[in-house]
């Protein structure tokens, strides 16, 4: 197909224009919008950094970043750690490691939200009954304090998605020829040693992908920080993207929440870019 | 000697492995005995089993739930973004990847760019300006949903399209096929494979989506996630009704996952590795 060929076009036409209305012109309106007094539906003055500047003054929404990267860097260790642990386990030679893999990735398929309300449960009835029964006080009054929101959220996010990781390296462990390994079994390597100097290596292009793609998963959270503490108590738990939402739909803010929009998205492109470049390196100087 | 304490080390990776898979399926688990407890029951403790059944749960919970209008507004909204989906993507993947020249690698790299723009930058406006054309409905949230979508669909066509001979193309133009034939009879049944990973896919997150539908639907319209929240808001504290409700929303994704197990884990191995 050339250039010039109609074929080409038309093949293009409902793509071009679905990623064009949905993502594209409201990326570029937004940006626009962030620097004026827009309220939804118009913009009657330019304001300059004026929104930008509001919102680095507001405690709220600093807190609200401030909260989403501690989240994100616990959940992207564990979710790795988990992940990668659970790979190894299924990718022995054991009976169950089928069974086990359909387990562990089935609350990947249940939304967030529903995820969020089920925990809910286990985290208010569930471990207030394990405290009666035992007499563990820290067991009380989960989701009820800033500090049981946050793990809370974590263990949530790490549950719901360590088996989606464990799919990406268990792809790579399998990938693995098996006769390295017994070679390196034969030349006396211990199971320490074999991780380290053959799986290890050979799994890092594993650590790029899931690493940037939990990075970004737990930077865009939303379902699970509603349903699960819907951002309590006193908005403490209240991850960035929820503080856009609110601001927009809850306050009006339309032009102001927008300002916040950007900010997120350059946090977001900024994470992913330099994960992915170091990675690149990373794995080219090996 | 060496042999045996293989095979001890292999059992305590079993049992490891086992008591993980308790520990993963422990909250639904506990969502189901105790959607199946009275209130009282409940009171009593959620660690026990039912003192008796109570149906009830489910049979509230499914009436206020509107279950079978929200699972087909679900069915409705998934299936019909499905479709478009894989069909404007794959052809695109498939356009773009038999132009070779630079203007078609620009477009490429747009839509692969595109990903890395996060829903929460252009939902406000996005929502502003469909909420002014009248499209703030099914057919509206369908159209996004080809747009959110059609990035990553598009960019695994494109990757399978390398595995398609261009002789295909030649010997079906020669024989007197139109592009659109050459297409939709040669090279679309050659991407099904893909197509199963694409449909996967983006069926895992359309499907489970809570946000944007709520931006976009009235609650008449509710698809099941947001129908789960209007039902949850309306039972807290009565936690034998809202496990009911929960239960019966996941059934039918545990029910596909039953069927659909090796295709839809082994589809989400290719979409994320790639």
């Amino acid at each position: 197909m050339k250039n010039r060929s109609l074929a080409f076009w038309l093949f293009l036409t409902p793509v071009i224009l679905g990623l064009g209305i949905v993502v594209v012109i409201p990326f570029i309106y937004g940006f626009i919008y962030s620097f004026t007094n827009w309220n939804g539906l118009t913009a009657t003055e330019f304001l300059g950094f004026q929104n930008y500047i509001n919102l680095f003054q507001e405690d709220e929404f600093m807190q609200s970043i401030w909260f989403t990267i501690k989240f994100a860097v616990v959940t992207v260790i564990l979710l790795n750690v988990f992940g990668m642990a659970l790979a190894l386990i299924v990718t022995r030679n054991i009976k169950s490691n089928n069974l086990l893999r359909t387990v562990f990735f089935m609350p990947n398929l249940i939304g967030g939200l529903i995820l969020g309300f089920i925990w809910q449960f286990i985290f208010i009835s569930v471990f207030g009954d394990i405290a009666n029964l035992t007499g563990i006080e820290g067991l009380n009054g989960w989701l009820s304090t800033t500090n049981t929101g946050f793990w809370g959220l974590v263990i949530l996010t790490a549950w719901q998605m360590a088996g989606y990781i464990m799919i990406i390296y268990i792809a790579y462990l399998e990938n693995i020829p098996k006769d390295l390994i017994e070679a390196a079994k034969i030349d006396g390597a211990s199971s320490f040693q074999r991780f380290k100097n053959i799986t290890f290596p050979l799994v890092a292009p594993a650590f790029t992908i899931s690493m940037f793609l939990t990075l970004s998963m737990s930077f865009k959270i939303y379902d699970q920080n509603l349903s699960l503490t819907n951002g309590g108590p006193f908005n403490s738990t209240q991850m960035v993207s929820m503080e856009i939402v609110r601001t927009a739909f809850s306050d009006n803010q339309m032009a102001y929440a927008q300002a916040k929009a950007v900010i997120f998205f350059l946090i977001v492109a900024v994470v992913a870019l330099t994960q992915v470049y170091y990675n690149k390196k990373r794995e080219v100087e090996m | 000697m060496k042999k045996n304490h293989e095979k001890r080390n292999l059992f305590s990776i079993e049992i490891l492995g086992l008591l993980l898979g308790l520990l993963w399926i422990a909250p639904f688990y506990l969502m189901v005995v105790n959607a199946f407890k009275t209130k009282r029951d409940i009171f009593g403790g959620v660690l026990g089993f039912p003192s008796e059944l109570a149906f009830d749960n489910f049979v509230q919970a499914f009436v206020d739930l509107a279950f079978l209008k929200s699972l087909f507004n679900s069915v409705l909204v998934t299936g019909c973004s499905i479709a478009i989906i894989i069909l404007f993507s794959s052809m695109a993947g498939y356009a773009l990847a038999r132009n070779k020249s630079k203007l078609s690698g620009f477009i490429f790299f747009i839509f692969v760019a595109a990903m890395l723009i996060p829903f929460q930058s252009v939902m406000i406006p996005l929502v502003s300006i469909f909420g002014q054309a009248d499209m703030l409905n099914a057919g509206g949230l369908i159209f996004m949903y080809l747009g959110f979508g059609c990035s990553l669909s598009i960019f695994l066509y494109h990757g399978a399209m390398t595995g398609v001979s261009k002789s295909m193309d030649e010997a079906a133009i020669i024989d007197g096929a139109n592009r659109f034939q050459l297409f939709w009879y040669i090279i679309f049944p050659l991407l099904k494979p893909i197509s199963v990973t694409v449909g996967i896919l983006n069926t895992i997150w359309i499907w489970n989506d809570y946000l944007l539908p709520s931006l976009v639907l009235s609650e008449a319209n509710a698809t099941i996630p947001l129908k789960m929240f209007y039902f949850f808001g309306q039972y807290t504290k009565q936690w034998h009704l809202a496990l009911a409700g929960l239960t019966i929303a996941i059934l039918p994704v545990i029910i596909g996952y039953f069927f659909a197990q090796k295709q839809i884990i082994n589809g989400v191995s290719e979409g994320a590795v790639k």
